[in-house]
């Protein structure tokens, strides 16, 4: 398999869960900064012009949440990425997509707007984030052991690691949010976590 | 009202669309509760005890609250498997019809919805032309994957999650006239579904909240 992903970003995700999966593959840089997701040769492989995009079993696969669904689907081996049961799968997948079409979208088209000072963007941006924390730490009031859902780690840790990460120079006191801090700091101590963390990455370097 | 009748929460514009619309293919009757944003009324006491995001929709169903219009609909395929299936059964068309219905969900809707809110700020031309970059981003992206899967539909010959998420999408650009004929295949699939019960009953303009912007 081939990863054409970024060392920052949502990329992570999808490295986590191969990780997690096993599944050892190629990384191949897109250097976002340069714009690289726009070269006719990236197109051919997305023509979303977005990253990541991983090539697997003849395959190439768009969309972080449809990818990590076929990875546990065509691995069902442990670790079970989403639950068996189908409320927990729906909790899973929705604290997941709070963040990636909640808080992540929202938070990345801001930052690309030119009309607005920094101050102002990073006022909204930090908003969204304590929005997003905010619904999830009451999801995980009744959902969460070990992990977000239940003791099994699940496609919502995989979404929070990165959206925790990102969130690192707000003015956010992550001891607000008890369970997310909690949660966070056992998945920072796992290998797979730490791996695949962006700056152990090859292509990694200080913004 | 039956205690068991599910409800859904939601306005007669926007996301909700696409969970009334799975609704109706999965044939399950609701109660249609109105939540007026314009008004602000998910911003309620009464409303956030339902959902504490103070976002719609939000469907009660199975003793449940559900939100975020992705896993509604893939709770409703696993736990009302009858046809049609909204998530295919191949591990690969799967992926495609996730991947569809997301380009949709985390890259068009949430940009969209961040360029309306700054209208005023950005000027209405500037305004719309990034929302019609993005509609254009987001259908050529999706008539590229359209190349390799659609039949009659986005998926083969069935109903899926991928067509579910393409007509308020479309339903969106035709607001905003930008010229779908760069997009034959989604243009073809769009004027099938546009033809459906399920689509037609769960329009916007024939919901009870319903009002001429």
């Amino acid at each position: 398999p081939v990863l054409y992903n970024f060392h920052r970003g949502s990329s992570w995700r999808v490295r986590i869960a191969l990780a997690l999966k096993k599944i050892d593959y190629e990384y191949k840089a897109v250097n976002i900064d340069k714009g690289e997701q726009f070269t006719k040769e990236y197109e051919k492989i997305n023509p979303n012009n977005e990253i990541p995009t991983l090539q697997i079993d003849g395959f190439s696969l768009m969309q972080t949440m449809p990818i990590i669904e076929y990875l546990d689907e065509t691995r069902p081996y442990e670790p079970k990425l989403l639950p068996t049961d189908s409320y927990k799968r729906y909790k899973a997948r929705s604290i997941a997509e709070i963040i990636n079409s909640g808080m992540h979208p929202y938070q990345k088209t801001i930052k690309r707007l030119v009309n607005e000072t920094q101050e102002e963007k990073y006022k909204k941006i930090e908003l969204l984030t304590r929005k997003a924390f905010r619904t999830i730490e009451s999801i995980l009031s009744e959902t969460s052991g070990q992990y977000c859902v239940g003791d099994c780690i699940t496609i919502a840790d995989i979404y929070l690691v990165p959206a925790v990460h990102s969130a690192r120079f707000q003015k956010i006191d992550l001891n607000e949010y008890p369970n997310i801090s909690r949660i966070i700091d056992h998945l920072n101590q796992l290998p797979e976590v730490i791996k695949t963390h962006p700056k152990n990455q090859i292509d990694y370097h200080q913004a | 009202m039956s205690l068991n009748k599910p409800i859904l929460w939601n306005f007669y514009r926007g996301a909700s669309w696409r969970v009334r619309i799975a609704l109706a293919f999965k044939k399950i009757d609701y109660e249609y509760k109105s939540v007026n944003i314009d008004k602000g009324e998910q911003f309620t006491k009464e409303y956030e005890n339902i959902n504490p995001n103070n976002e719609i929709p939000t469907l009660q169903i199975d003793g449940f609250n559900l939100t975020q219009t992705m896993p509604i609909i893939e709770y409703l395929d696993e736990t009302r498997p009858s046809e049609p299936k909204l998530i295919p059964v191949d591990s690969y068309l799967r992926c495609k019809a996730r991947s569809i219905a997301e380009i949709v969900n985390s890259g068009m809707q949430p940009y969209q919805k961040v360029i309306k809110r700054l209208g005023k700020e950005l000027g209405e031309e500037e305004k719309n032309a990034r929302l019609e970059l993005s509609t254009k981003k987001a259908f050529k992206a999706i008539e590229s994957i359209l190349a390799e899967t659609s039949g009659k539909y986005c998926i083969g010959d069935s109903i899926t999650i991928a067509d579910i998420f393409l007509v308020p999408a479309v339903h969106a650009a035709r607001l905003q006239k930008i010229n779908l004929n760069h997009y034959p295949t989604i243009s073809r699939i769009t004027d099938r579904l546009d033809q459906l019960p399920e689509v037609i009953q769960t329009h916007p303009k024939k919901q009870v909240d319903f009002q001429q912007s």
